[in-house]
């Protein structure tokens, strides 16, 4: 396929394009075969460049000659464009909708982009699970790297690396990854130090009608306790729903294989215990929960690196399809079957966090929406692809640039900052009331409110704290310069 | 103390209402003249003040005791345990009194006493002038005048004494329009923009019936009209929904016939009456009262309420109206605040949140506008409190003469002082004098997203629900020490400028004076000998980790919203006694 097969009508002069809270502009309107641009006329100004990835639904609407195209965008951005020509706003319309729906990975953006201030490694092999590893195992011997996934035939979903119970060797591991569905057999997500609890994951067991057992799957999860210690399963899924997995081959684990667990299909108060989570598959609300559960425990996670890699291992090589999840967003009227927002859901979250923490997370509101343009849209390779065995297919880490090479850029790292950040080595309990929860409104409405005011307070905070820095740094100096104002310190001490 | 039976109750549970695990706390209750305090096994306190108490109810006896729960007008609500029947019920008898008071004369300004000599308590109530604000305003002035025509009251018994209207509108149409206005409110002038010459003045409903007409009003209005040159027509901005104006006509009442008025150009907003608004707030209140709330709950009750939508139709109005000083529009020109606030045991139907509404709007608009105010949140919550807290004489009774009747400038005292003492509280950190100097109006936007439910207010105690972390008081301390660090660089330089200049003319001088060292080199700095700047507030922070989302481990924000309470209470024998 051609990108010149999909783009009917290249350009078209004379177009009017509307935004929201913006005047409309008009000019000449181009489109590639990733982008949708529009120079304004007679000055040439750029006021338009759309990654065409990040159109979700076009709305055409043709009346006598001329015709308006709605593009109703991921990042949930509403554009208008009147198009003079009923034919020209038919073909532009296609060509949109041709190139949106593109779904081949190695034809999007990603794999074209070639940024000159980065180079195509950078950025991709920052976040090893190994260095993470070697954190814990400074912590505890009970855990081990295991590569028994190296070529992806364990479990296709997850990363050639994981870390399961060291007592149990990588055949049986591969034997329990054949009861849990997807192979995603229990690995350690999180280990709390204070109080040597661990948090797993996995997908559920493929015990179906039959209430088959699995020897090796029990003797995996056996070893993680202790004699007489409990631990507990969290099931995403509803009482009623997990109950009716077992029609369709999946299931949960039965008291009596595993009688040292304790299953569970809701919130529980604090209770010092090694915890799994799963629901059916394992990918979406599982990860959901155990990503959000680190970034409320453990503090290095709330850092700008620390929030980075916490993406990298919960979410990206933790096998989140993304590909499938995000191929569309809400305005699409299509029959998807696949596309969801939990990558959204958790933003909100963490934004949530966020509010109620105001300064123990390094980043800022612009680094959660930055993620989520770029979930839905990207120049980067980062979100390409549904797992790590894709992505080494498709060679995403060898072609394309990662996102995070660009953003901790200094010149761009600074702009995801939260000025009022503090390290706070504690654990954020969140309020989770209904009235402690909030719209995010930079997020839903990002692009209808106006937000100078806002901006100007921020900028305004930003200033307080940057002026704070360099006027101690000044003053240190001064004293330093001074030193018969030092002398007479200690004199007036 | 007729009313108090039970001075002291042991072992009394104060419920946590919003742990999931039924937490509580154990301690004793006091009951006081003035307050109901709980002193909790840690020693911590709460303070209730019986003029705050809107609501007593003793719910069924349970195996654990007598549950007793208390709705504030302040929006806390506790919910305490008291173990023996008959002492709940002594509790609740005495607190059903003690909320009630029949008269001014019992109300707690006429016996709070916070040690101020008259000078001071006569100052406090100078703070704020009216001449001063209308002077600020530039009224009067070639077309605005002061009226004594009010003087005594006789013409407007809600209005202040000092009326400013147009100087051509002469005494009898002054009288006259009176007479035809409900209780005598004729229109006046209530702010005046010098720079655009245009006036906002008010008045009640015209006495107009269906077809009655009022030569005099319709000459003040005229004159109204000519005291604004600049603007071709006048605006009359009818508050009520059009069709209340209408049914009052029924009643006599009503609103201006276009047809008898030059120029005008008539408008109804829409905001409803009293009535609705109260139900309203109630709706609300019962959403926010409720135990265990799931977010659809909490949304639908809040939607039920309408209180969102009255909210924008107030800020809708005051759009045209723009900036209201709370002395000037609300206490001077007789809103009723002893009706509204229920500070005495009067008629229900005359209660009414519209101040409240008021606090709310602001709060709106400072959300919208973080820059434009110098003051905080905590101010307009402060503000509130006192409205009802009868603690103060500026709130109370419904109008000025009333208030002049009470002699509250002489038995109680000023709220403002008060607060002024304590302005770094209520300062915004953020606040930019020259806030869009383009913009002598701010333009908020009204769209209906951006009314939010202010949390802070309705579950302002409820500590739980609230950010853990405050970004307040770490900008107001960023400032602070800005401004300190930028004092002490200047106070450096000039020391190092004045030692480099001096090293060569000290050093002349030195053989002629050496009996007097130089003073500046000896003088220890200012800077040097303050303390150390507070540390970020985070240290402050604790989350101890074990900590349950329904404690609030967070200390900061105990002490930023802390009320002010009574100077020394002592208790002896068991028996509170006020000591101030």
């Amino acid at each position: 396929m051609e990108f010149s097969e999909l783009i009917k009508t290249a350009t078209v002069e004379n177009a009017l394009l509307w935004r929201p809270g913006l005047p409309a502009v008009r000019g000449t309107l181009c489109i590639t075969s990733h982008h949708l641009l529009l120079s304004s006329r007679p000055r040439g100004d750029l006021e338009l460049w759309l990654l065409i990835r990040n159109v979700d639904a076009v709305e055409k609407r043709v009346c006598g000659s001329s015709g308006t195209i709605t593009l109703r965008c991921k990042d949930l951005r509403v554009l208008q464009l009147e198009i003079p020509g009923m034919e020209q706003c038919l073909n532009i319309a296609s060509s949109i909708e041709a190139l949106s729906s593109v779904d081949s990975v190695m034809m999007m953006y990603p794999f074209f982009y070639r940024p000159p201030s980065l180079r195509l490694e950078q950025g991709w092999h920052r976040f090893p699970l190994e260095r993470f590893f070697q954190r814990l195992s400074s912590q505890t011997s009970q855990w081990r790297l295991s590569t028994v996934n190296r070529d992806f035939s364990a479990c296709p979903s997850y990363p050639p690396a994981v870390i399961v119970p060291a007592a149990v060797g990588d055949d049986t591991v591969a034997k329990a990854a054949r009861f849990r569905q997807g192979g995603r057999f229990p690995v350690l997500s999180y280990f709390h130090p204070k109080n040597g609890t661990a948090l797993l994951r996995s997908s559920q067991p493929l015990t179906g009608r039959n209430r088959r057992r699995c020897r090796e799957d029990e003797q995996l999860l056996g070893t993680i306790l202790d004699q007489g210690e409990q631990g507990f399963i969290i099931d995403t899924r509803s009482a009623q729903a997990a109950k009716q997995a077992r029609m369709s081959g999946g299931g949960t684990e039965p008291k009596s294989s595993y009688p040292q667990w304790r299953r569970l299909h809701r919130a529980l108060e604090r209770e010092e215990r090694t915890v799994l989570v799963h629901g059916a598959e394992g990918t979406d609300a599982t990860l959901l929960v155990t990503a959000l559960a680190q970034l409320i425990l453990d503090p290095s996670c709330r850092s700008l690196e620390g929030f980075q890699g916490l993406l990298e291992r919960e979410w990206i090589e933790a096998g989140h399809p993304f590909q499938l999840r995000c191929a569309r967003s809400a305005s699409w009227h299509g029959r998807g079957k696949q596309e969801a927002p939990l990558f959204v859901l958790f933003l909100d979250c963490v934004w949530q966090l966020s509010r109620q923490f105001p300064l123990s997370l390094e980043f800022g509101e612009r680094l959660l929406l930055t993620l989520f343009d770029n979930a839905y849209a990207s120049a980067y390779g980062t979100f390409l692809c549904n797992n790590e065995r894709e992505r080494s297919l498709c060679k995403v880490k060898e072609s394309t640039h990662s996102l995070w090479a660009w953003l901790n850029q200094p010149e761009e790292k600074h702009k995801y900052l939260n000025p009022l950040y503090s390290h706070n080595p504690l654990v954020i309990w969140p309020s989770v009331e209904p009235q402690s929860i909030q719209l995010w409104q930079g997020l839903f409405l990002r692009w209808i409110r106006p937000s100078q005011h806002l901006d100007e307070a921020r900028e305004e905070i930003q200033r307080l704290v940057q002026g704070k820095n360099s006027s101690s740094s000044k003053e240190s100096r001064g004293r330093r310069q001074s030193p018969a104002a030092a002398a007479g310190t200690e004199g007036g001490r | 103390m007729e009313h108090i039976r039970t001075t002291k109750v042991e072992q009394v549970k104060l419920l946590d209402r919003f742990s999931t695990s039924n937490k509580s706390l154990t301690g004793t209750l006091y009951l006081t003249a003035t307050h109901l305090l709980f002193i909790d096994s840690s020693q911590r306190e709460t303070w209730i003040l019986h003029h705050h108490i809107a609501a007593v109810e003793k719910l069924p006896l349970t195996t654990s005791g007598c549950p007793l729960v208390i709705q504030c007008k302040n929006f806390r609500i506790v919910h305490f345990v008291v173990p023996r029947e008959r002492d709940c019920h002594d509790i609740y008898n005495s607190l059903l009194q003690l909320s009630r008071t029949a008269k001014y004369e019992e109300l707690y300004a006429f016996s709070y006493n916070p040690k101020q000599n008259e000078s001071e308590q006569v100052k406090g109530w100078q703070l704020i002038d009216l001449a001063e604000e209308y002077k600020r305003m530039g009224v009067p002035n070639d077309y605005w005048q002061l009226s004594d025509a009010n003087r005594d009251y006789k013409i407007c018994e809600t209005y202040p004494r000092e009326l400013y209207v147009p100087r051509t509108a002469s005494k009898p149409i002054i009288v006259g329009s009176s007479k035809f206005r409900s209780k005598g409110r004729f229109p006046v002038l209530s702010y005046y923009h010098k720079n655009k010459e245009a006036a906002i003045c008010r008045c009640s409903q015209p006495l107009s019936g269906f077809s009655a007409r009022c030569l005099e009003d319709e000459h003040m209005l005229q004159a109204i009209s000519k005291a604004n040159p600049s603007n071709r027509y006048m605006y009359v901005m009818d508050t009520r929904p059009k069709l209340n104006a209408m049914a009052n006509r029924a009643a006599g009442k009503g609103y201006e016939n276009e047809d008898n008025y030059s120029n005008i150009r008539f408008q109804f907003v829409g905001i409803e009456n009293i009535h609705v608004m109260r139900s309203s707030l109630q709706k609300l209140l019962e959403v926010s009262g409720t135990r265990g709330l799931s977010v659809n709950d909490f949304l639908s009750g809040l939607e039920n309420s309408g209180w969102l939508r009255h909210i924008k139709a107030v800020l809708d109005a005051a759009v045209f109206l723009a900036k209201v000083l709370i002395e000037k529009d609300w206490i001077s020109f007789g809103h009723k605040f002893s009706d509204r606030c229920c500070q005495l045991d009067g008629d229900p139907k005359e209660i009414s949140p519209v101040f409240t509404q008021f606090l709310e709007s602001v709060w709106n608009l400072t959300e919208q506008f973080p820059q434009a105010f110098e003051y905080n949140e905590a101010f307009l919550l402060q503000i509130h409190e006192h409205v009802h807290s009868c603690q103060f004489g500026n709130f109370l009774g419904n109008c000025q003469k009333e208030r002049e009747e009470l002699k509250l400038k002489e038995k109680t005292y000023s709220l403002w002082p008060f607060l002024l003492a304590e302005q770094k509280k209520y300062q915004n950190p953020l606040y930019n004098p020259d806030f869009s100097p383009e913009l002598t109006l701010l333009e908020p936007n009204t769209v209906s997203f951006n009314f939010k439910f202010w949390r802070n207010m309705y579950h302002q105690f409820d500590r739980s629900m609230h950010p853990r972390q405050s970004t307040f008081n770490l900008i107001m301390s960023t400032s602070e020490q800005n401004k300190q660090l930028e004092e002490d660089i200047k106070e450096l330089e000039a020391k190092i400028k004045q030692r480099n200049g001096r090293s060569d003319v000290v050093f002349e001088k030195e053989q002629e004076q050496t009996a007097h060292p130089s003073p500046v080199a000896l003088k220890s700095p200012l800077c040097f000998q303050k303390e150390q700047p507070l540390m970020p507030v985070n240290d402050a922070v604790r989350t101890i980790e074990g900590s349950n989302t329904a404690d609030n481990r967070y200390s900061e924000l105990v002490s930023e919203f802390s009320k002010a309470e009574p100077a020394v209470v002592s208790l002896e024998y068991g028996v509170a006694r006020m000591t101030c």
